[in-house]
């Protein structure tokens, strides 16, 4: 056996690697800013691209231009620098460019703690943008989701052409962590559907199945199309309510229709146990060894670590707690994803325990809403 | 080639809106130069000036106000042949001063066109960052109490390579528009026309007023010179071509055996300078040498060089789950900012926790087992306190082993760092 060491964003660096990333912007945040340095060392000398912008929205627009010429792009900040990055967001989703984004998640709110980690933005992420469209949000555990996760979101965002977030944390970001990379099984690359340039291309034209539009690049053998305008699938502005309509429909569904392809969770079952915790990012460790400690007690409870945030696994959730009564929902925010068991589990008693105070979630606290409530 | 223009969607400006003289303006450039379609893209930004990508047949590409600039210039970075030409008001220049400010100093090959007609045209009129002061603007007494600026002369002063002005009546346009196309860089070309729909109902400006303003302006001639230099995605592509390729991550392979089993955790509390956080990535290299699984959790203030400086690392041969520290094994205190900063942990610490502590320093009171050393005593220096101690646990078999923590030493230093670091192991070998 042999082992690696590094941060999380060394390894969400490695990660996009692997996927293919070959254009990086980014603006200097802590707790995000190792992302930038891993991706200065090693794209320019593969010859890609790695820029830091003069602000967020400028980092975000390089990317989304990049993308549009054919690049893949990925671009890191934290909660800050995503309140930037909204307009721009809502672009990506509307004109479906491929995007990854990193959020390496810090207290809030505002300039909050650069140096203490949150769970924070995980109703933002969701709904920063202004159209209310479902956008991709992945959370990854350990320092290997990072790597794996970060590999994923750009399959994603090619398949999908659309923005897909990393929901990380300064306390798995910044967390140095041995991971064996030879032995983690990273998806295999997916690259964006190319378009037929021969035939009477569309920008945004679907039809049949498909969902998603194919794509020829800015800059290719056949101009192109990319606008910020409410457009039918020529590409141009339209205000036909069908038109719009049917858009806006598709770019619902896209992503709600297919949550079932990408729907990335981790589980422990315990025999008899009547109480679900469900947990993730950084607090899923501490569920772990809360659930670990309490399997032989008299308060045994299964775990249900959720790696796919958004669009909610809502099928994933649903069959996971039916055989629960009690569920245990641990966030580093004061109530954001329990919203969504809520509305997705009316019947079962819903226990939360929360925490915004730049501290790690204890497993002991966890155990103490388990056997109590 | 007759024409870049869409012949099926027309310009639809105002009547008389000097945008439409532009239009036909970039076409005629780009036709004369032999610019084909797929070879250019036309960036527009918002406003009126943002309604140019449609009435060309080119490469298109229409984003958010005030940043057109930043998807031009990821489009060059990614497609470096490519003709790229900017759209912009004088509306967009405002919103997206910080773009228009980077472009010019990078120097990267884009011309801009801002399309200056002195407010907004599309909003209804109201004041821009170069409506003159004089003027009567849908901003009420706005604009009266700001100062217009001059964009080519901030545009030289920020260090764009090319700046010119020209008046969208000119004859010369075109001639002008080819120029700043054909420059190597970034070029940025002040095109002053008019607004009938909103400016011009109440403000005089005619062809002639607009040459006579522009006669009077400083030349930029200057600034051209003192800012010629290589265009920036050239530059890029030669730097980069320069930069060392980073080998993969260096692989650890299991070649000790850990004195302990189970989940161990290591806390260390001193100063800035006292190279803490380079003794937890130790440890973790250690351990990984003994095959363990390893985390590091680092405490500092933003600031450098004063302060805090804390790490926590857990060493288990099985997954570790919980990063935080619940029950520590060993606590090596080296400086009382790092007590300040954990004075709750110590105060808790049980009969189970082994503390080493650097003579001097004061604790609060817990129940932990303290050993205190005198680095000084035996001639180390603060600087390598924290290594010494970890050499101290490691001659005792706690935590780790001194062929554990050699090899992480060899793994993290060159040869000169390790022979040192091998002293101070020595150093700090029981007496
Ligand atoms: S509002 Fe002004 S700038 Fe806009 S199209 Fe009309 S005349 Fe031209």
């Amino acid at each position: 056996m042999a082992l690696n060491l590094m941060e999380g964003n060394e390894a969400i660096g490695w990660g996009a690697m692997a996927a293919g990333c070959n254009f990086f912007a980014g603006y200097p945040i802590t707790p995000a800013t190792g992302i930038y340095n891993t991706m200065l060392k090693l794209l320019p000398p593969r010859g890609g691209v790695c820029l830091q912008g003069e602000d967020e929205i400028a980092s975000i627009g390089f990317c989304l231009g990049a993308s549009m010429a054919g690049m893949k792009t990925m671009t890191a900040t934290s909660g800050p620098g995503i309140s930037l990055y909204s307009e721009q967001i809502s672009f990506a989703i509307g004109s479906e460019i491929p995007v990854v984004i990193i959020d390496v998640q810090r207290l809030g709110p505002s300039t909050g703690s650069a140096t203490k980690g949150a769970d924070g933005d995980i109703q933002f992420l969701r709904w920063g943008s202004s159209s209310g469209l479902p956008v991709i949000v992945l959370a990854p555990v350990d320092v290997k989701d990072c790597y794996l996760l970060t590999g994923q979101a750009f399959n994603l965002a090619e398949q999908y052409r659309c923005p897909v977030f990393i929901a990380a944390n300064k306390e798995i970001s910044m967390t140095r962590e041995t991971l064996d990379l030879e032995a983690l099984d990273m998806p295999s690359i997916i690259n964006r559907q190319m378009a037929d340039s021969t035939a009477s291309f569309l920008p945004f034209g679907t039809g049949g199945k498909q969902q998603v539009p194919g794509f020829l690049p800015i800059g290719g053998d056949r101009p192109v199309r990319q606008t910020s305008s409410t457009h039918g699938a020529d590409g141009y502005i339209t205000t036909d309510p069908e038109q719009i309509a049917a858009m806006q429909a598709r770019l619902d569904a896209k992503l709600k229709t297919a949550v079932s392809e990408f729907t990335c969770f981790e589980e422990l079952n315990v025999q008899n146990a009547d109480t679900l915790v469900i947990a993730y990012g950084v607090t899923a460790r501490a569920a772990k060894a809360a659930v670990r400690r309490l399997e032989k007690s008299d308060h045994p409870a299964s775990l249900l670590i959720l790696k796919t945030l958004w669009p909610v696994p809502e099928a994933l959730i649903r069959e996971k707690a039916a055989s629960c009564q009690h569920i245990v929902m641990v966030e580093m925010n004061l109530g954001q994803y329990v919203r969504e068991l809520r509305r997705l589990l009316p019947d079962k008693k819903i226990d939360f325990l929360g925490q915004m105070n730049g501290e790690l979630i204890k497993p002991g606290q966890i155990m103490e809403v388990i056997a109590h409530g | 080639m007759d024409s870049l223009l869409n012949e099926s969607r027309p310009a639809v400006f105002c009547p008389g809106c000097s945008h439409e003289k532009v239009m036909h303006g970039v076409d005629q450039a780009l036709t004369g130069m032999g610019i084909a379609a797929e070879g250019v893209v036309i960036v527009s930004d918002i406003g009126c000036s943002g309604l140019f990508d449609v009435f060309f047949n080119t490469h298109a590409f229409h984003g958010l106000h005030g940043r057109a600039l930043t998807y031009a210039t990821g489009i060059k970075m990614a497609r470096p042949h490519l003709k790229v030409i900017v759209t912009m008001g004088d509306g967009g220049l405002g919103i997206g001063g910080a773009h228009v400010l980077s472009t010019c100093r990078r120097n990267i090959d884009l011309t801009l066109l801002v399309l200056n007609n002195f407010n907004y045209g599309m909003t209804g009129g109201q004041c821009s960052a170069t409506t003159p002061r004089e003027a009567v603007v849908g901003s009420g007494f706005l604009n009266r109490i700001e100062k217009p600026m001059d964009i080519c002369q901030v545009a030289g002063a920020a260090g764009a390579g090319y700046l010119d002005r020209v008046s969208a009546y000119d004859k010369g346009l075109v001639a002008a528009l080819k120029a700043a196309m054909a420059f190597d860089g970034f070029s940025l070309v002040d095109i002053w026309g008019i607004c009938p729909g909103r400016y011009t109902r109440r403000n005089k400006l005619t062809p002639k007023t607009i040459e006579s303003d522009l006669a009077q302006l400083p030349s930029l001639d200057d600034f051209m010179a003192r800012n010629a230099r290589v265009e920036y995605s050239r530059a890029y592509r030669q730097e980069a071509a320069r930069q060392p390729v980073v080998s993969d991550p260096i692989r650890i392979k299991a070649s000790c055996t850990s004195p302990m089993a189970g989940r161990s955790e290591i806390v260390l509390l001193g100063s800035a300078g006292q190279r803490i956080l380079t003794a937890g990535e130790l440890l973790c290299l250690s351990g990984a040498a003994a095959g363990c699984h390893a985390t590091q959790k680092n405490d500092y203030p933003i600031t450098v060089m004063r302060g805090h400086s804390v790490t926590e690392v857990i060493l288990s041969d099985t997954e570790i789950e919980y990063t935080g520290i619940e029950n520590p094994s060993s606590v090596i205190v080296l400086a009382a900012e790092g007590v300040n900063r954990r004075k709750k942990m110590l105060s808790e610490l049980s009969s189970d926790t082994h503390v080493i502590k650097a003579a001097g320093i004061e604790l609060p009171a817990c129940q932990a087992v303290i050993s205190e050393v005198d680095f000084r005593a035996r001639k180390i220096k603060a600087p390598d306190w924290a290594l010494a101690a970890l050499a101290i646990l490691a001659w005792q078999n706690k935590i780790l082993t001194v062929e554990m923590l050699k090899a992480a030493l060899k793994l993290r230093f060159n040869s000169a760092v390790y022979e040192k670091a091998l002293r101070v192991v020595e150093k700090a070998a029981p007496q």
